[in-house]
């Protein structure tokens, strides 16, 4: 038996239409808009000014407290303007609008290709350059990962969780990565370790993506103390703490971060960068993006500078296909639906979806019928019918008590419901009136 | 681009699962045994069955159309499946303005009156079919003798239960073994060749139903299972002490509507619990009632009166017995 996560969970259809597709450099935009807001945390503050010239890997936008991250320039060219620009969330924010000039990159970025082992830094100094290179959670959480290295006092990481997992249907930038990136990324996970002084590492991979299983076990061999787990594919694997049981089998508490447990969790795509930014003071300013889609002309793995419109990354794919009804930026699980294709690319785009108009319209509601599929899909062991329920009638006290802070807003339970009922649209604004509730309490 | 882009809220895929296709399961789950009885009981089985199913769509449709005044709700399947479960637990020869006042206060009182789907507490088939063993006692207790009876509606030859005349033996002073001699083995049993409610009889098929109800995903086992667990752990602990006065756990697993309510009438997904902790507790009150009814009570077969008794209790078994919550789990050091 394939270890997996023991409560809840679903299933949805892989469509994993793009996994044969090889990584591909996307040529470069004519211009970029780069928004200092594109991770968890504070944005970051504007260090250009219009009219300044960049290069590639030049700061742009510096840090604006402990949970922040630094932003640097994709491209090289002139700033055109620093003006809020509708960002993937549907939102104006601001962002450093560059025009493209050339391609010339930061003179302390090695950009050669080889392989470079050994790291001689040490654990603190890892973490600056962590910090320093703008390193956010590259699966799309986009929580910065020098806070995540930084262990808090009395805490002990006694495990680095490298997550693998790539659950959510349709994406295969992760499991691209790991295929064509396998060298850089042992070497990313051995940098990770020695910042938390932990002896292990263990990626977590399912059981669909065999290529890469056996790619990362060869490839471990190398190097001490890093172990592939394949893992039973079940949909939110990639959600930490679930990630965490399948493959120590231990539970988070509620409310705690996964140190609690001594573990810490990083993607693998975060692993990479972290090597680059390491081992090549490269600073993170592209990544890789899944387009993909039924309708599709050719569903592709592109390597895209940040700010680079989502729209040209589609149009390298082939273009809008006629029927499409929604786009969606990230996994159809948890991916925010675009309203306009001309929001650019950011560190946490993991994926473009189209879904063609079929398939864009939610079915239509009908009561509950009480049959408990919600309870039983759900991963954190919430009760989605009564969260949906409290929600409706603002019972905002209660939704509290019965832990819907807990709530890790997967979609299991909207997925699964044969009355086709939003529960997660309910439960998400009750979460989030709660979470208002609960900080007042505490300030 | 000018194409106008849906956006809705995550997630953007959905499972295809709905309510007409559990239904619809729920339906074909219950062939196996209506093709049972049909072979028992003939005609029977089909009138009494087609006039249930056809007044509780009616009175579903009628109720919503001109009471309530809201869209109909008949295509979802709930009042064809409670038409049926209304027929399998009554007898084959009932009179069928019977069967039309038990339609009436299925659907009328015992599912609109609450609300209609998804907000009536009692199992609305039940409700019905307890309603009409109260005020027609005679016509509810008659019941067709299989095979003999085939070729006859109302006017069929009429028997006992197998449990009645176990509980009619018993207080006679019989005991078991004098009894045996004139009820069906437990092989008869399961292969359904005795007297009782249409649908009730059948084990065997009953069970190839709860099997594709696991096998589709409509149902989970804990129901079932921990009522067939309750009753033959009760019944055989009784039998244990007292061979002679007891009835083997056998014949009760077999016998009275056990294998029909359980795996029919108490997993009615609007009127039990929502998790499987709380389905444990709602089966084994069901098995447990049933016994105490057929063993000291003052009817022979207690399922219909037990699953009603433990409905009323969902309300607080959803509200005191919650699922595991995720880290709950006690920190291992592994
Ligand atoms: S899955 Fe939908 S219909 Fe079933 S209990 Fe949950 S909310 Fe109700
Ligand atoms: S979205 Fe929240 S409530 Fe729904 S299944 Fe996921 S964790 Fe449970």
């Amino acid at each position: 038996m394939l270890k997996t996560f023991s409560i809840g969970g679903v299933h949805p259809p892989e469509n994993k239409i793009s996994a044969g597709s090889q990584i591909v450099v996307l040529p470069l935009p004519k211009q970029v808009s780069i928004p200092i807001a594109q991770h968890i945390g504070a944005p970051a503050n504007a260090v250009v000014t219009k009219g300044d010239k960049v290069k590639v890997g030049q700061l742009i936008a510096q840090s604006n407290g402990f949970v922040s991250a630094n932003i640097h320039s994709s491209v090289s060219g002139t700033v055109a303007s620093i003006d809020p620009v509708m960002d993937s969330t549907g939102y104006k924010r601001p962002a450093i609008t560059i025009t493209v000039e050339g391609d010339e990159w930061d003179e302390t970025i090695d950009r050669s290709t080889d392989l470079k082992e050994e790291c001689n830094l040490t654990a603190e100094e890892i973490i600056a350059k962590v910090g320093q290179a703008g390193i956010v959670g590259m699966g799309g959480a986009t929580f910065p990962s020098q806070v995540k290295l930084s262990v808090p006092k009395g805490k002990k990481a006694e495990v680095l969780i490298i997550n693998g997992v790539e659950c959510e249907p349709y994406l295969t930038s992760d499991h691209r990565v790991m295929l064509e990136k396998g060298h850089e990324l042992m070497i990313g996970i051995q940098i990770l370790k020695k910042a938390l002084r932990v002896d292990t590492a263990l990626i977590g991979i399912e059981n669909n993506k065999p290529d890469a299983i056996s790619h990362l076990s060869q490839v471990a061999t190398k190097y001490s103390g890093i172990e592939v787990h394949a893992l039973k594919v079940q949909y939110p694997q990639g959600g930490e703490k679930q990630l965490i049981k399948a493959l120590i089998n231990r539970e988070v508490p509620s409310g705690a971060l996964p140190i609690e447990v001594g573990a810490v969790v990083h993607n693998v795509g975060t692993a990479v960068a972290v090597y680059e930014a390491v081992q090549k003071s490269k600073p993170l300013f592209e990544r890789v993006v899944t387009v993909t889609g039924k309708h599709l002309a050719t569903p592709s793995n592109f390597l895209v500078r940040i700010g680079t419109p989502i729209s040209e990354v589609i149009a390298a794919a082939g273009g809008v296909p006629e029927n499409t009804g929604k786009i969606v930026n990230g996994g159809p699980m948890m991916g925010k639906a675009l309203s306009s294709i001309d929001s650019p690319v950011t560190k946490g785009t993991s994926g473009l979806i189209a879904f063609p108009a079929e398939e864009a319209k939610r079915k239509v509601a009908q009561a509950c019928v009480r049959c408990g599929k919600c309870v039983s899909v759900c991963p954190m062991g919430l009760e989605p019918y009564l969260l949906n329920r409290l929600s409706q009638k603002k019972m905002f006290e209660r939704m509290e008590h019965e832990h819907v802070l807990d709530c890790i807003e997967c979609g299991s339970c909207s997925f699964e419901c044969p009355a086709n009922l939003p529960l997660l649209d309910y439960i998400r604004l009750g979460k989030a009136e709660v979470g208002k509730i609960v900080r007042a309490r505490k300030a | 681009m000018n194409k106008l882009l849906a956006v809705s809220p995550s997630p953007h895929v959905h499972s295809g699962e709905s309510v007409n296709k559990l239904m619809f399961n729920v339906v074909l789950a219950l062939l196996p045994a209506l093709a049972v009885s049909i072979y028992y009981f003939g005609l029977g089985a089909f009138v009494v069955t087609a006039i249930a199913v056809v007044s509780c769509l009616a009175f579903e449709f009628l109720i919503q159309k001109y009471l309530l005044k809201v869209t109909p709700s008949i295509s979802d399947g709930s009042a064809l499946v409670t038409g049926l479960l209304l027929a399998f637990n009554l007898p084959s020869n009932l009179p069928w303005w019977i069967i039309v006042i038990g339609a009436l206060v299925a659907i009328g009182i015992g599912k609109m009156s609450f609300g209609g789907l998804g907000n009536n507490p009692f199992n609305p088939a039940l409700v019905g079919r307890v309603f009409l063993l109260i005020s027609f006692p005679v016509q509810m207790t008659s019941w067709p003798l299989p095979i003999e009876s085939r070729a006859h509606y109302m006017d069929a030859l009429t028997g006992a239960t197998p449990l009645a005349l176990v509980k009619e033996g018993l207080k006679g002073g019989q005991t078991m073994s004098a009894i045996s001699e004139h009820i069906p083995n437990n092989m008869q049993l399961l292969m359904g060749s005795m007297g009782g409610s249409l649908g009730e009889i059948a084990a065997i098929a009953l069970l190839i139903g709860f099997a594709w109800l696991l096998f589709k995903k409509v149902i989970t086992w804990h129901i079932p299972v921990s009522i067939f667990v309750t009753i033959f752990a009760f019944t055989g602990i009784l039998w244990l002490i007292d061979p002679a006065h007891n009835a083997d756990p056998f014949f009760h697993l077999l016998t009275g509507g056990v294998m029909l309510g359980a795996i029919f009438m108490a997993t009615d997904y609007v009127t039990s619990p929502m998790n499987p902790k709380g389905m444990w507790i709602f089966g084994i009150g069901i098995g447990a009632l049933t016994v105490i009814i057929r063993v000291w009570g003052a009817y022979p077969e207690g399922v219909s009166f037990a699953i009603l008794i433990m409905n009323a209790f969902v309300p607080l078994i959803n509200t005191l017995v919650k699922p595991k919550r995720f880290g709950e789990e006690v920190k291992k050091n592994g």
